[in-house]
């Protein structure tokens, strides 16, 4: 991973959401080996800006470019992006699932091993996902970070469901991973206590 | 790119298949629809043997529609198709993987089923081959068709009657060349009839897995971002 010259850059963006404006005039940078955590009140438009960059959601104006990367790949396809929804299918197994997620996003075979490790699900590896509470599958959904090296993260509240033991080993993890020159952008209500990290408080603007 | 296309391929020919993936209900649905029907005309053997081909393909056709909804429902109702969408493969080559899994665990089960419902129907044995084949080489033109109209409907909920009353009409062709394979095949046109409905028939697949991905990524496009 190439990731020391990295910047993740927004320009004026806009989000109207159902005929509502969300926010507008939104501009940051963030270089590589740092995090930004999006803070501000429920509505505020954090998740928004999360699928806008991770292209789900329709940039309304401005745009968002990841200097120095890859320039054949957009700003998704360097993303991992972590939100409210799991995309756990019940029947699968943890190992199953991680192993899938690797092949389907090109990461290395033995990745889904190391994803295990990384959020402590080896001892459930063989268990169907119906059978995790929501503490472990949230932790599923984050191992998932690590099953295909990607350079920018996207996390929409990661430390939701999480027990003290996990919210320390996902700092751990995002640490290294800002340590290996990677970006996060992370929405989040709990200090997640990160070195590297700037933060963007995002106000509610009531269009109407 | 051809890692992740077997990948997402082989994932959901497993979710189909396993418990609750509805693979072998449309088997089931099209056993029940097709046996059905000589209570409701009659056991008179000439009767069912004219409306055998017809029958049999309708039956295949609505069985095919059964499983089509949730087609991409399901993915973006968990959240996974974020993450598809996200990955190395663009939209129309996942709706190309999502309507061949829909076809293997569906079309494919549907075809070998149905030389034993044609016995039920009383249709001639030697047309049986000729059934089978324009079975194999319509079916895909479902899956591929379908995949559209279960891209339309994909945020709405029981979208599964909107898709079938937007995709019925477009299977009308394959409906008419199925049938027509068969039906020449029967009245001993082997040679000719039967081999220009068959070709007709791979005309309308070859084009239905041309354009459908085209159109199911267009539409999960402009419905979800």
């Amino acid at each position: 991973m190439t990731t020391s010259d990295l910047r993740l850059a927004a320009h004026d963006l806009a989000c109207i959401r159902g005929g509502r404006l969300v926010f507008e005039g939104l501009s940051f940078e963030l270089a590589a080996g740092h995090a930004l955590v999006l803070t501000g009140a429920n509505g505020a438009g954090k998740s928004s800006l999360l699928r806008q960059i991770a292209g789900l959601l329709e940039v309304t104006e401005g745009r968002i470019e990841l200097q120095g990367g890859d320039p054949e790949l957009g700003v998704a396809e360097q993303a991992h992006y972590v939100g409210h929804l799991d995309g756990l299918k019940p029947m699968m197994s943890v190992v199953e699932t991680l192993r899938f997620w690797g092949g389907f996003l090109g990461g290395p075979a033995e990745a889904a091993d190391a994803a295990l490790d990384a959020m402590a699900l080896a001892p459930l590896a063989d268990l169907p996902v119906a059978y995790l509470s929501a503490g472990q599958k949230r932790r599923l959904s984050l191992a998932r970070l690590a099953v295909a090296p990607r350079p920018l993260w996207l996390l929409d509240e990661p430390s939701v469901a999480l027990d003290a033991a996990s919210v320390a080993r996902l700092k751990d993890f995002m640490s290294a991973h800002l340590a290996a020159g990677g970006l996060i952008v992370a929405a989040t209500h709990l200090d997640l206590g990160l070195a590297m990290a700037a933060e963007l408080r995002l106000t509610r603007e009531m269009a109407s | 790119m051809r890692r992740a296309f077997l990948a997402l391929l082989a994932r959901d020919i497993r979710l189909a298949a396993g418990m609750g993936g509805g693979g072998g209900m449309a088997v089931l649905f099209f056993l029940t629809v097709v046996a059905i029907v000589p209570l409701g005309v009659g056991p008179d053997r000439p009767v069912l043997e004219l409306l055998a081909p017809g029958m049999l393909w309708v039956g295949l056709l609505l069985a095919s529609l059964l499983t089509l909804d949730r087609m991409f429902q399901a993915d973006v109702e968990d959240g996974s198709f974020d993450l598809l969408s996200m990955g190395p493969l663009p939209l129309e080559l996942v709706a190309v993987a999502k309507s061949l899994a829909h076809w293997v665990v569906t079309g494919l089960p549907l075809v070998i089923a149905a030389p034993v419902l044609g016995i039920l129907l009383n249709l001639p044995p030697a047309t049986m081959p000729y059934l089978m084949l324009a079975m194999l080489v319509g079916t895909p033109a479902l899956s591929f068709i379908g995949a559209v109209g279960a891209a339309l409907t994909v945020g709405v909920r029981r979208g599964g009657l909107l898709a079938s009353l937007l995709v019925l009409p477009f299977y009308i062709p394959v409906l008419i060349f199925g049938v027509g394979a068969v039906e020449a095949a029967a009245g001993g046109f082997e040679g000719q009839a039967a081999r220009q409905a068959l070709l007709f028939l791979a005309a309308i697949t070859l084009a239905a897995i041309a354009i459908g991905p085209l159109g199911a990524a267009a539409a999960l496009r402009a419905i979800l971002r």
